[in-house]
């Protein structure tokens, strides 16, 4: 029988005394013939075989083993309840070369953190997680666990798991192995000293595996828990034996040995800081001198269907403005009604710091269609501009107090075959009749902006189509 | 001096670059998920990590195992999936972990909706996690205050090993503005208490629990006395036309931005106005507040709560001063007349204090 009772092992990796938990101390917080001591001693044997004691970091859960840390003289990270996958997510995507080891009990893993193993093990996270599977929850006092068994009494069970109030046992080791990404899954046992020895070997395969950086290990042990079983600890062997063994099947689930693609190496490199700024400076715009004289601001509203770039036509606007030294804001009319119903953006200009982004009276609106001229005609200031894309509005304004624009910018640019396109022909024209922006400033700016290359220069033909039809119409 | 147009949520990530962050965990949520799909995009090419998690419950511990092991992490995120963090920023905070966070509120409660609000005010700054902590909370109002405080936001959650919380909206997460990358860069150093899995910090624990009371006396003191160090070292905060004021605007965010434009045009009627703007909300900047105060100024609160933040404004006024609270809620912004109608209302006496 292997006993936990005595005071802790031998092992190199566990402290001479557990100062963490008291002056002098030497034993354990465990229970007499817990399960949690023996399984803890066979992962410090692994540890100190394998020579890993400095790189290995265990996590300790919430639950009995919370105090895993007073006696693993490796380094140490307490995690939240369930939650030591993440935890060692976290640690894996850090540190290249520490063995993780992850240590859950029934509560913990199957219960509260169900998500997070089961996505660490998706993801294949090279670590090796030990599941005590105690059919209870030992700290808390004795209440019922993902794992209890049916007819089992705990606290909260108190007549025994009903499979329909309570549902039924849940088999974590079957859960795992059915995921494609983890190599190496078990279940083992303490019921018997030869079960003992099996376990010990699960233990030293798992961290194995990891050491050899084949991915996620998984190894469920299932574990007395004397106290709350209410039970002696030879009594609390047997029903491992006579009743936990015959819900949980002992057994190699999955084993990998050979032939498992090893990870890429998971260390950063992270670029120099002169590598990193030119990166996040390219198509950056030089401080343009602003003028001695104070500009006036202008505000801008541009309103159309989604999909007609009315939100890359204020980017454009933006663009031009700030290459011109001025301040810019942009800000989108966002959801629901982005998809596919109106959308419409705001652009402000100005050489003083701009306060509110939100245009309520534009000095100008370029309506890409006819809701947005109903929608903000109104809102114009007088003495405004409004300009309108008559290929697709066919109503005139009715406000009598601002400058009147129409420009078939649909048609121009279905003929120039970039139907995506009407938008910068709306801007050029906007610019070319307000004399707000230079049209070389448009130019240059276009190539900024313009996500598709391929189409840089029909979208500079249309500047020029567009400043051709203006001046053909006598507009300009 | 080299400009580049871009929304608050891309300056975040680059200001992460910036500010030496090496690992982003990320779940989506409008309208914080261009943070995350910026990260997406940024760190691989600069040899840095993201990676989406299964949900903010993860995404918090993983950044509470990065942390663990000495890294620069970060995430970002909106009202529920903070909300779902609580635990694990409080865990951080036990456990004495540098963390960022950024916050791009959006409308609640409940799933609520993805306009802007400020109601997360009091989960982030009064702590919606368990236990006496803090959270050192930066309020951006502009593009470049978004890349600037994320990227200090690194150095200060190191130096005093906390988390960070960039307290932002989704007007100033989308809102695209000129935004200077010029400045420092920052890398994070090695850490004497972290978990490197190396002989040197063999002996490091991280852990928050404290069974006996007296060591968890002896650690929640010890709490209490980095925030005591923090404000006294962090409160941060802009004025704009208030020395001259009979009557000052207290906004921060998007509530800033309109409010500044308010000020602009009391200040062309002869209104005496003037704008009080925290950069930090914790520390909150309640000495200066009060020498306002102490002179008698109206303060107007506005933000986008019913009243979360003016509640800190009342506390640091202590019943000095009249204070008015401009709430609005719903993902609805005021409108600059809106302000300017409440501060005249104030001054002829006819807003309740
Ligand atoms: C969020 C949260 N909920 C509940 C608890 C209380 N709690 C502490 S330990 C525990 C159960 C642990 O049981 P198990 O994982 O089976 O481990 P054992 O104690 O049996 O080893 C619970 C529910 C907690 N610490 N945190
Ligand atoms: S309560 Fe159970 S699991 Fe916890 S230490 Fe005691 S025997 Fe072990």
């Amino acid at each position: 029988m292997p006993d936990t009772n005595e005071k802790f092992g031998r092992s190199s990796v566990f402290y001479d005394t557990f100062e963490r938990r008291g002056a002098e101390e030497k034993s354990t917080h465990y229970c007499p013939g817990c399960g949690h001591g023996t399984v803890q001693k066979m992962i410090a044997a692994a540890i100190e075989e394998f020579g890993i004691q400095d790189r290995t970091i265990f996590l300790s859960p919430v639950g009995c083993s919370v105090f895993a840390y007073y006696y693993f003289d490796t380094g140490n990270i307490q995690c939240s309840h369930g939650r030591s996958p993440a935890v060692a997510t976290g640690v894996r995507r850090t540190l290249r070369d520490a063995v993780i080891i992850g240590y859950q009990g029934d509560g913990d893993l199957a219960g509260i953190g169900l998500a997070e193993i089961i996505h660490a093990a998706s993801r294949g996270e090279n670590y090796s997680v030990f599941f005590i599977n105690n059919a209870i929850y030992g700290m808390t006092g004795g209440q019922m666990a993902p794992t209890t068994l049916l007819g089992q009494r705990t606290l909260t069970s108190p007549n025994g798991r009903d499979q329909f109030n309570d549902g039924r046992p849940i088999g974590m080791a079957e859960l795992i192995s059915v995921l494609p990404a983890p190599v190496y899954v078990e279940r083992c046992s303490l019921s018997t000293p030869k079960q003992v020895l099996k376990t010990r070997l699960a233990v030293r395969k798992a961290l194995r595996y990891q050491i050899e950086r084949k991915g996620f290990s998984f190894v469920e042990i299932l574990s007395p828990c004397p106290t709350n079983w209410g039970m002696t600890p030879i009594q609390a062997r047997t029903w491992v034996t006579e009743h936990l063994e015959t819900v949980f099947k002992l057994g190699r689930l999955k084993d990998y040995d050979e032939d498992v693609p090893v990870p890429a190496d998971p260390v950063l490199h992270p670029i120099d800081d002169q590598q990193m700024l030119t990166l996040l400076t390219a198509g950056g715009i030089p401080t343009v001198k602003t003028s001695v004289e104070k500009r006036p601001s202008r505000s801008f509203k541009i309103g159309g269907f989604g999909g007609q770039g009315v939100l890359s036509a204020g980017e454009l606007m933006a663009a031009c403005a700030l290459s011109e030294g001025y301040r810019v804001s942009w800000l989108p009319s966002y959801g629901p009604e982005m998809r596919g119903g109106s959308a419409n953006a705001s652009v402000i200009c100005s050489d003083d710091p701009i306060g509110s982004p939100v245009v309520d009276t534009p000095d100008v609106l370029l309506a890409m269609n006819g809701p947005a001229l109903d929608a903000f005609e109104h809102t114009v200031a007088p003495g405004g501009v409004i300009l309108v894309n008559s290929s697709v509005v066919n109503q005139k304004t009715r406000r009598t107090d601002v400058s009147y624009y129409a420009v078939p910018a649909t048609e121009m640019a279905k003929e120039a075959q970039l139907i995506s396109a009407a938008n910068v022909v709306m801007v050029s024209a906007c610019l070319a009749v307000t004399g707000f922006l230079s049209i070389q400033t448009l130019r240059e700016s276009i190539p900024r902006v313009l996500r598709k290359k391929a189409f840089l220069e029909r979208n500079l033909g249309l500047v020029d189509a567009t400043i051709t039809y203006l001046q053909q119409q006598e507009i300009i | 001096m080299a400009y580049r147009l871009m929304k608050g949520n891309e300056a975040a990530v680059i200001g992460a670059l910036l500010g030496g962050c090496t690992h982003f965990f990320g779940y989506p949520i409008t309208p914080a998920s261009e943070i995350a799909q910026g990260a997406a995009y940024w760190f691989p090419l600069s040899g840095r990590m993201f990676m989406q998690s299964e949900s903010e419950v993860s995404v918090i511990n993983m950044v509470y195992g990065a942390a663990s092991a000495g890294a620069r992490a970060m995430t970002a995120s909106s009202g529920p999936g903070i909300a779902l963090m609580s635990e694990g920023i409080s865990y951080l905070a036990g456990a004495r972990l540098p963390a960022v966070i950024i916050d791009m509120q959006r409308s609640g409660p409940g799933l609520g909706n993805i306009w802007p609000e400020q109601s997360d005010y009091n989960m982030v700054v009064k702590g919606g996690g368990h236990g006496d902590y803090r959270n050192i909370v930066f309020t951006p109002y502009s593009g470049q205050e978004m890349l600037e405080m994320t990227r200090d936001a690194f150095e200060i959650a190191d130096t005093y090993r906390m988390t960070v919380f960039i307290l932002s909206d989704a007007y100033i997460g989308q809102m695209m503005e000129q935004v200077s990358i010029d400045g420092p860069v920052f890398h994070g150093k090695r850490k004497d208490w972290a978990v490197y899995g190396d002989a040197q910090s063999r002996n490091n624990l991280i852990t928050s629990i404290h069974m006996n009371t007296h060591l968890q006396k002896e650690h929640n003191d010890l709490l209490q006395s980095v925030y005591k160090q923090v404000s006294a070292d962090l409160v941060d905060y802009e004025t704009i036309d208030t020395d001259d004021a009979d009557i000052v605007m207290v906004a921060y965010g998007i509530c800033a931005r309109i409010g500044l434009s308010a000020i602009r045009v009391l200040r062309e009627q002869g209104v005496k106005a003037g704008l009080f703007r925290p950069k930090t909300v914790w520390p909150f900047p309640a000495c200066a507040i009060g020498d306002l105060a102490a002179r008698k100024t109206k303060l107007l609160v506005v933000e986008l709560s019913s009243g979360m933040m003016a509640d800190d404004v009342e506390l640091a006024v202590k019943g000095r001063t009249e204070v008015a609270r401009f709430g609005m809620v719903g993902g609805v912004t005021p409108k600059v007349e809106e302000l300017v109608q409440a501060v005249t209302d104030m001054i002829r006496g006819g807003r309740d204090a």
